[in-house]
């Protein structure tokens, strides 16, 4: 069953078309990984499906109903949570209080919220660092608490906006271990990243995105193999 | 002793009458109190939430005029004020957060400054309901003497004061925060964000609004220039929080303790004194240099800055 299906949405920002007719589907439990180069429209996409912007044409359908056109807060209610590419930690607020504030969305009382917040810090490595007021947590850090946070949301779907970028290899492979741990819990994940080895190793399927259209779909293999999508990231083979 | 603070605090304040103290001084505790109740609601929607409010002489002014036209056209105690304040309040609240919420930053403040500045135009030309500016006079207060006065302000204060913390330590101070520190994550993490905002206004205007109806029933005498100032209520009401700590629980009592006494002593000086104001600016502008978080917030800072100086 496709938890989310994008039906040929486009996104427009005047005369520029940033997402044209794009349709591509992910499956409950699934790892999709959206690639594509600079400004191919990847994180656009995702404020499409988060409901920062309404598409200007087509649809997305979570879990076969229709989300585009709602809010972000309505989405995330749904069960769609995401991560910013620039984080957005709550500057001002310790890691657990960040925490905390979005566990307040499926429970009442603070003591309930406070247990949440304090399972999925503890799940994403950062339960050292809890007290820590969280503008001055390294980016590594805050990389887990953009996952953190958007995971005590209780989410099904999870947004993943460029989480390993900046990373050092030792923070790298932790976060694999995280992503890979969230899928065990069923959580579906759709994800952008730089990383080929991250992307080609953790994805069941990828779609590659370039100009704002869809170039490909397909496993990890197939788009490894696919010339269009190596025409794209490394140019064409006459001029390389 | 940290918990029994506010306790003992509140304990010290409400024996403070029966030390027989003159009419002056309690006239100054009163407006100490009364001053720290606005800040207390002005920091829920300002310090916490962040939205930056330049008009809160609105509601001030609102709950003022609804215990003073009960008692002029209704004929009612404008005793009546105060519990009927809340329901007046909140209406203008939501009209003007619906106007003034949609817009961010240093536009909502601009928003709420025009808003202050309409209402007080407005009760200075509705003359068949305000009486405009003749103002409305009680034809005689409840008390001459203060005492009682005294209580229902401090009464009003450890309401407020314990409204405020517990929906700071509730879910909604958490969704406040949340707001103040990144609308765009907020609204993400499932936070209706323009509902919550709506609330923070609305919680802070009642209490505004409460002092308004309390200051109506203790000076007896209103008229629009007095209750929808921008400068003596909307702007001093953010003085008061600024100085005493933003999103703190005792900056507005610190600072209305300090905002009172200062223009107290200010006023008594020759000549000068006419220019309180001026006064009022540069402390605001040295506070915002040297102590942004305010004397609460920024305690530690202020601590060690006096080593320092008795060192050297």
């Amino acid at each position: 069953m496709a938890m989310l299906e994008v039906k040929g949405v486009s996104r427009f920002f005047g005369g520029l078309a940033a997402l044209t007719d794009i349709s591509f589907g992910v499956e409950k439990g699934d790892i999709l990984g959206l690639i594509g180069p600079n400004g191919a429209g990847k994180t656009t996409m995702f404020n499409v499906v988060n409901g920062f912007y309404p598409p200007s044409k087509g649809e997305v359908y979570f879990k076969q109903k229709k989300i585009s056109g709602l809010k972000p807060h309505q989405i995330c209610k749904m069960g769609i949570a995401r991560t910013f590419q620039v984080v957005k930690p709550l500057q001002r607020m310790s890691v657990l209080d960040n925490v905390i504030a979005s566990a307040f969305l499926r429970v009442k009382t603070r003591t309930r919220a406070e247990e949440i917040a304090l399972d999925t810090i503890k799940f994403t490595g950062l339960l050292d660092d809890r007290d820590v007021i969280s503008k001055g947590l390294p980016l590594g850090k805050r990389k887990k608490l953009e996952i953190a946070r958007a995971l005590a949301t209780q989410p099904e779907m999870l947004l993943l906006d460029e989480s390993f970028a900046g990373l050092n290899p030792a923070e790298l492979d932790e976060s694999i271990g995280i992503i890979r741990r969230i899928k065990e819990r069923g959580i579906t994940i759709m994800i952008i990243e730089h990383h080929m080895k991250v992307i080609m190793a953790i994805s069941d399927r990828i779609v590659v995105l370039s100009y704002g259209q869809k170039l490909a779909e397909g496993t990890p293999k197939e788009i490894g193999n696919n010339p269009l999508v190596v025409e794209a990231y490394l140019g064409e083979a006459e001029s390389a | 002793m940290r918990k029994a603070l506010p306790l003992i605090i509140a304990g010290l304040l409400a024996v403070l009458p029966l030390l027989g103290l003159s009419s002056y001084w309690m006239h100054i505790l009163i407006l100490v109190i009364m001053w720290s109740v606005i800040g207390m609601a002005w920091n829920l929607l300002g310090g916490y939430c962040g939205q930056v409010s330049f008009g809160h002489a609105a509601f001030f002014g609102v709950g003022a005029y609804t215990a003073g036209i009960l008692y002029n056209k209704a004929h009612l105690s404008a005793w009546w004020g105060m519990p009927l304040s809340i329901v007046f309040v909140t209406i203008v609240a939501l009209i003007i957060g619906y106007i003034c919420l949609r817009l961010r930053g240093p536009f909502f403040a601009l928003g709420t400054l025009a808003i202050g500045v309409i209402l007080r135009v407005t009760a200075e030309n509705l003359t068949g309901i305000t009486e405009g500016d003749l103002g409305i006079m009680l034809q005689e207060r409840t008390w001459i003497d203060k005492t009682w006065y005294f209580y229902i302000v401090l009464a009003l204060a450890v309401v407020t004061f314990i409204a405020v913390k517990m929906i700071i330590e509730s879910k909604l101070g958490y969704y406040f925060v949340a707001i103040r520190e990144d609308q765009d994550a907020a609204e993400s993490l499932g936070i209706n964000t323009t509902l919550y905002k709506t609330v923070a206004l609305s919680l802070s205007a009642v209490f505004t609004g409460l002092a308004g109806a309390f200051y109506m029933n203790y000076m007896g005498y209103i008229d629009p220039k007095i209750v929808f100032a921008l400068h003596d209520i909307s702007i001093v009401t953010i003085m008061v929080v600024m100085v005493g700590g933003v999103a703190t629980y005792w900056g507005p009592f610190v600072g209305a303790i300090i905002m009172v006494f200062l223009a107290e002593i200010i006023r008594t000086i020759p000549k000068l004194g006419a220019a309180h104001h001026t006064f009022f600016g540069i402390l605001l502008i040295v506070i915002i240099i040297f102590l942004p978080n305010g004397i609460t917030g920024d305690v530690q800072k202020l601590k060690k800055f006096l080593r320092i100086g008795k060192a050297a």
